[in-house]
């Protein structure tokens, strides 16, 4: 009875977590595209979440192309089928691997960084302060950040796959030398558009729900310090989770487009 | 009264001012005048709701009754755009300071410039900020970040940054707390020399008595939410009450 009780009371504290995102991010449609627009911000911001994952998305990318190649080809060899390596990885890794890899490297370090960063401002009234001097914070900080991660997130995938591929190219090389051209000739003749675009579109909303979830838990920062640490935390432990939910229901739609 | 503060008129009037967090009833009617280019502290223990009472001057908090005037405007009734005007003429100096640590000195002090007067050029922005920084004596930290300057400078600099906008109204939350004795005397002396140039009128929010005492043309007391007492510094060390005299007498 009493455990019941306390998984009632956190799953009522979650839904209103859901609400608060929810209108949290109704305000950043409602706001977000009404001038002036912050474009300096905005560029800004683009270049510190493009600029700082990139050396950590693409040392993991090589490596799981790496990885993933190893380990797929006893598999494949047992059933006669080691040419079909290139064509397997690469499907594997620009649908689903590159995409939710780099997401979750992103909500651990750009979404604990904005976490941190606007949860310090709240708490040290940073954000008061801007909103005396006449700027809407909400614009100026949340708005500018959400754009970033959307608009870059789709880009750190294509930079992912890219690197993941090569890291797959050597490792198919490492036993049997396949030549550079042999290996990218197989692997765009299987890879379509249908496997790409699907792949970019949820990266977008990657970028975007680790925007918003990384903006929410430091703008609504509690005071104190023990507050800035919660909110970083929050923000890369909720976004990792919506980054799992939002690849489902991603999965889901594009099944839906396939048998169509 | 003379006839001098007689014929100026109340830059800022509350009235019946109230603000309760849930249970914890902070403000319960609170009145409060300041006139054109008056100095009026409010003091009051710690947590007796001093701060939260000038972030409802300036909009940052939404009171819950009463009305607050100013410049003749009624804060609770504008709009947005309406109070980031009014905001232009009010300055506003935090407890935290409220550096941006992410700016540099210059880019801090830049920043309500940009904002608030949009028409200005490049050329007035630099000699607003050295003016600025001149006024506060600390032009060498121009392109330093706010981490690298000792507390005492952060609040010149964060002094600075409110009177980078010229506003006819300054409000100070608790300008000298948390510094030695010789650097809060600095800084209270710059507000004097703040209101002596600028012709401001301020609320000065503090429990710092040194600073009351030199700032201050009239203090009122702020206790379980109303005005408790309200005097020149004289009368309020001299007053018979208990509470009053504890708090002068310590
Ligand atoms: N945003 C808020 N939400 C809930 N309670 C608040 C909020 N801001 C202030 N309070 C409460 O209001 C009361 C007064 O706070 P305030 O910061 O105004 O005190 P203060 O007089 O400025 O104290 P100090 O001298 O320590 O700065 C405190 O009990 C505080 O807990
Ligand atoms: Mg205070």
């Amino acid at each position: 009875m009493i455990q019941t009780k306390g998984q009632f009371q956190s799953a009522k504290r979650f839904l209103f977590l859901v609400g608060d995102i929810g209108q949290f991010t109704l305000r950043f449609f409602r706001e977000g595209f009404h001038k002036p627009f912050e474009w300096k911000e905005i560029l800004k911001q683009c270049g510190e979440v493009g600029y700082r994952s990139l050396s950590l998305v693409g040392v993991t990318a090589f490596i799981m192309g790496l990885v993933l190649t190893i380990q797929s080809r006893p598999t494949l060899v047992e059933f006669g089928a080691e040419s079909w390596l290139p064509a397997m990885v690469s499907v594997s890794l620009i649908r689903e691997i590159g995409p939710v890899i780099t997401a979750l490297i992103c909500a651990g370090k750009i979404g604990s960084r904005i976490g941190a960063e606007l949860g310090s401002m709240r708490v040290t009234e940073q954000i008061d302060a801007m909103e005396v001097s006449g700027t809407n914070p909400f614009k100026y900080l949340v708005t500018t950040r959400v754009l970033a991660t959307s608009l870059m997130l789709p880009l750190l995938v294509i930079f992912a796959d890219t690197i993941a591929l090569y890291g797959s190219f050597l490792a198919v090389n490492i036993k049997g030398a396949v030549s550079f051209q042999l290996f990218f000739n197989q692997v765009f003749e299987t890879l379509e558009f249908s496997d790409l675009i699907p792949s970019i579109l949820k990266s977008f909303f990657f970028g975007f729900i680790i925007g918003i979830i990384g903006c929410y838990m430091g703008y609504n920062s509690k005071k104190g310090t023990e507050g800035v640490g919660k909110s970083a935390n929050s923000a890369v432990v909720v976004a990792s989770l919506m980054v799992f939910i939002l690849d489902l229901i991603a999965v889901q739609i594009t099944d839906l487009f396939y048998e169509l | 009264m003379n006839y001098k503060t007689k014929e100026r008129e109340n830059v800022i009037e509350i009235r019946d001012l109230k603000k309760s967090f849930g249970d914890n009833h902070v403000i319960r009617g609170f009145d409060l005048n300041v006139k054109d280019r008056e100095s009026v502290a409010v003091l009051g223990q710690s947590g007796s709701g001093k701060s939260v009472l000038i972030k409802c001057v300036i909009g940052l908090i939404t009171a819950d009754e009463g009305t607050i005037k100013v410049l003749g405007k009624a804060v609770e009734q504008l709009n947005q755009v309406e109070l980031d005007e009014l905001r232009t003429d009010i300055g506003f100096l935090f407890q935290s300071n409220a550096l941006y640590d992410s700016m540099t000195i210059r880019e801090n002090l830049e920043f309500p410039l940009r904002r608030l007067r949009r028409d200005k050029s490049k050329a007035e922005i630099d000699a607003a900020v050295q003016e600025a920084l001149e006024d506060v004596g600390l032009f060498h930290t121009l392109n330093l970040m706010p981490s690298e300057l000792s507390g005492g400078m952060r609040k010149r600099i964060s002094i600075a940054r409110t009177l980078i906008v010229q506003p006819k109204i300054i409000l100070y939350d608790e300008p000298t707390t948390g510094l030695d004795p010789i650097t809060a005397g600095e800084i209270n002396q710059l507000m004097n020399k703040v209101q002596e140039k600028y012709k401001t009128a301020s609320i000065i929010i503090s429990h710092d008595l040194d600073c009351i005492k030199v700032t201050a043309q009239r203090i009122v007391i702020l206790k379980n939410g109303i005005n408790y007492k309200e005097g020149t510094f004289e009368e309020l060390k001299n007053s018979e009450d208990p509470w009053v005299s504890a708090f002068f007498n310590t």
